[in-house]
């Protein structure tokens, strides 16, 4: 009995330590690269108050260009964060579905014409058919995951490697070009607003995602499904449908970015839109510290996250490096958190006081 | 009792799944020698990806247009960005015992060994649109643009407009590829030779438009003075010109900067018609009734007379050009 008490206790002495050291990951790599462009030049938090050429009032500078490319990545962190705590894998498909889901809001738009002086229907409708095309390919993906128990990475592999042709089949291999300025809003600039719109779209799902959090079981389930599906099961929580879920919610993350880049340049490009987004999203989602297999989730930290990787994108990009060198500095940010990340490394960072001890009970 | 049922349908379908490799492998032998024996002329086409850009579109197009049955031949398509997945295509295309080889390669190096064994196979290559480095032994005849030349064209059109000076964002295609080589070297000489020409970055952006505007914002977030863009194809001129616009930077004729395109997709001189862009140049796509002509030339067992076949270009200036030049060249 006085066992497991103590073991109960170094248990929640392991996870608030864990908590806590979730939170500090991104918020150290935030520091140490706002510190570093603050000695090499200041001038990187310049925020000026500039007029698009049609007129409207726009801010610019390095941060806002953060903030503007940062959501996107931030809402597909959202979803991401979940699929990872709930299968213990991630979806890789990411970018191919934005394609398609960019395609679908083109298609209802335009119709066949790709060259359309008016657009057949609001955005709002446009938005919507795609929202329940892509939670439709994050239901594929799900059931594959879910019901057929197929690693993640290897289910997802079949969009990654079909989405683009779907996308191009979606209207016929034409690239339809949409003229009308107000499609573009939701990648640049409300008129009066000098803040980018994907902020503000990013902010409604992050305090969407937040409610949900805060008021249904949903993350509490899908960690409980996480860090043991046997035993979640025996306590009345299907594991089936959680996994399912977190794909399907990432489906509709997906499609908010698909409305996002296509609005960006009011056209499409399907073989290099949202291209290796999907690795962005999962650094962002190892970056916030989540165990990549599964298990316990921290929201805010995934989503401070992806703000972080667009803050690294950004710094890299002001000092000319060459940008197909870019996944080469990524992939050391991945290498130091794999390798910060591993259990032996932590053990190590929770004390040697207890290091023995911890082993013991891993 | 799941387990074994699994089990039993997954040993059943491996079965089943020889049995059909079998029976397939034996009738694809007796369809290859019956189109040995008719009148169709094998082709296996290595291309790019047709979503890359408008110009691979349209240049897929045209070729699918062209080999079909109706007109003679057994056709086969294989597509990819990348160089390897493209060679494996090719080694595929071997065994398959293809009569001809049509061959868009994404990146001119890594091709000797595969064009050996084409060769050695008796497989007759001919390159389209974009060259390779290998020995032109290895391939019958090559039908390119000359990426060079564009890249000239376009340069010595941008000395023309005689500014004081010239400070240039280059926006790349992916590195390696004829086309950036040819429209990047051309540029390259220019401001090393010339003391006004400066390229105050130089970054590539994988013909990619989003990436584009990035490298874009990011200069004008730094500060950088520029007055031209020169952006290897139309997808990242647009990109370009997106970020611009955020900054209020004016574009076009007569404007701050001038801005400046390859490929002629219709969108791009439609820009270049209103004034926004002002330089697009032409990168022509339609090559398939060339190789066409090739193909009939050797089947009648006639002689080439040049190997490289080059197609005519243009280069449009924002200035003089029509809705004529729209209609004619645009894809």
């Amino acid at each position: 009995m006085g066992n497991t008490a103590v073991k109960k206790t170094k248990g929640s002495g392991f996870f608030s330590n864990l908590v806590r050291q979730q939170m500090f990951i991104p918020v150290a790599a935030l520091v140490i690269l706002a510190v570093f462009n603050l000695i090499a030049d200041p001038s990187f938090f310049k925020i000026t108050l500039g007029y698009s050429s049609s007129g409207a009032p726009v801010l610019s500078g390095y941060l806002i260009t953060i903030l503007d490319y940062g959501s996107e990545l931030a809402i597909l962190a959202i979803g991401m964060t979940l699929v990872t705590a709930a299968s213990g894998g991630q979806d890789i498909s990411v970018g191919a579905t934005v394609a398609i889901a960019g395609s679908v809001i083109l298609r209802v738009l335009c119709g066949s014409n790709s060259r359309p002086e008016t657009l057949r229907t609001s955005v709002l409708v446009a938005f919507l058919v795609a929202c329940l095309v892509s939670m439709l390919f994050g239901a594929f993906n799900g059931v594959l995951v879910a019901h057929f128990k197929i690693q993640p990475m290897v289910a997802t592999l079949i969009l990654y490697t079909a989405g683009r042709s779907i996308a191009a089949w979606i209207n016929n291999n034409e690239l339809p070009l949409i003229s009308d300025p107000s499609f573009g809003y939701y990648g640049g600039f409300l008129p009066g607003i000098p803040i980018p719109t994907p902020f503000f779209i990013a902010a409604a799902c992050v305090i969407i995602i937040a409610l949900v959090l805060k008021f249904t079981n949903l993350g509490l389930y899908t960690q409980a499904v996480g860090i043991n599906e046997k035993s979640s099961r025996l306590n009345g929580i299907n594991p089936t449908f959680i996994k399912f879920l977190s794909f399907v919610i990432l489906g509709l993350c997906v499609a908010v970015v698909g409305l996002i880049k296509v609005s960006r340049l009011s056209t499409i490009n399907y073989s290099v839109i949202a291209k290796d987004i999907e690795m962005d999203a999962i650094l962002a989602v190892a970056l916030g510290g989540n165990s990549l297999s599964g298990g316990k989730f921290n929201m805010a930290a995934s989503i401070l996250g992806a703000y972080v990787i667009q803050f690294l994108t950004t710094t890299l990009y002001k000092f000319d490096v060459q940008s197909d060198a870019l996944p080469a500095y990524k992939a050391v940010v991945v290498i130091l958190l794999v390798v910060l990340s591993a259990p032996v490394v932590r053990e190590k960072l929770a004390g040697l006081g207890k290091k023995f001890r911890a082993k013991e009970v891993a | 009792m799941k387990r074994k049922v699994l089990a039993a349908i997954l040993a059943l379908t491996m079965v089943f799944g020889l049995a059909a490799c079998g029976s397939k492998g034996a009738s694809s032998d007796g369809g290859s020698s019956d189109s040995g024996s008719g009148d169709l002329i094998k082709v296996g086409i290595i291309n790019n990806d047709p979503n890359e850009s408008g110009y691979r579109t349209a240049n897929d197009k045209d070729m699918k247009e062209m080999f079909t049955k109706e007109n003679g031949y057994d056709a086969s398509f294989a597509y990819s960005l990348k160089n390897d997945e493209q060679i494996t295509a090719a080694q595929k295309f071997i065994q398959d015992g293809v009569d001809y080889l049509l061959l868009s390669a994404a990146d001119t190096a890594g091709w000797d060994s595969v064009l050996k064994d084409a060769q050695d196979a008796g497989i007759r290559v001919i390159l389209f649109d974009r060259t390779i480095d290998a020995d032109d032994s290895l391939y019958e005849a090559s039908i390119v643009s000359d990426m060079d030349k564009e890249g000239e064209t376009a340069v010595n059109w941008l000395a023309d407009q005689g500014l004081d000076e010239y400070n240039i964002i280059h926006i790349q295609g992916v590195m390696g590829s004829a086309a950036q080589q040819g429209r990047t070297g051309a540029l390259d000489k220019k401001a090393k030779s010339d003391d006004n020409w400066n390229i105050v970055t130089q970054q590539t952006a994988e013909w990619n438009a989003e990436k584009a505007q990035q490298i874009v914002q990011s200069e004008i977030d730094k500060g950088t003075k520029f007055n031209v863009i020169y952006a290897e194809n139309d997808d990242m001129a647009k990109g370009a010109v997106a970020a611009l616009d955020k900054a209020n930077i004016s574009h076009g004729v007569g404007k701050d900067v001038i801005v400046m395109g390859f490929d002629c997709n219709s969108w791009a001189l439609e820009e270049l018609l209103n004034q926004n862009w002002n330089y697009d140049g032409q990168c022509n796509p339609y090559q398939a009734s060339t190789i066409d002509g090739i193909i009939k030339k050797l089947e009648a067992g006639e002689k080439l007379e040049d190997k490289v076949v080059i197609m005519e270009e243009k280069g449009f200036d924002a200035t003089t050009i029509t809705q004529e030049d729209i209609d004619k060249y645009g894809i």
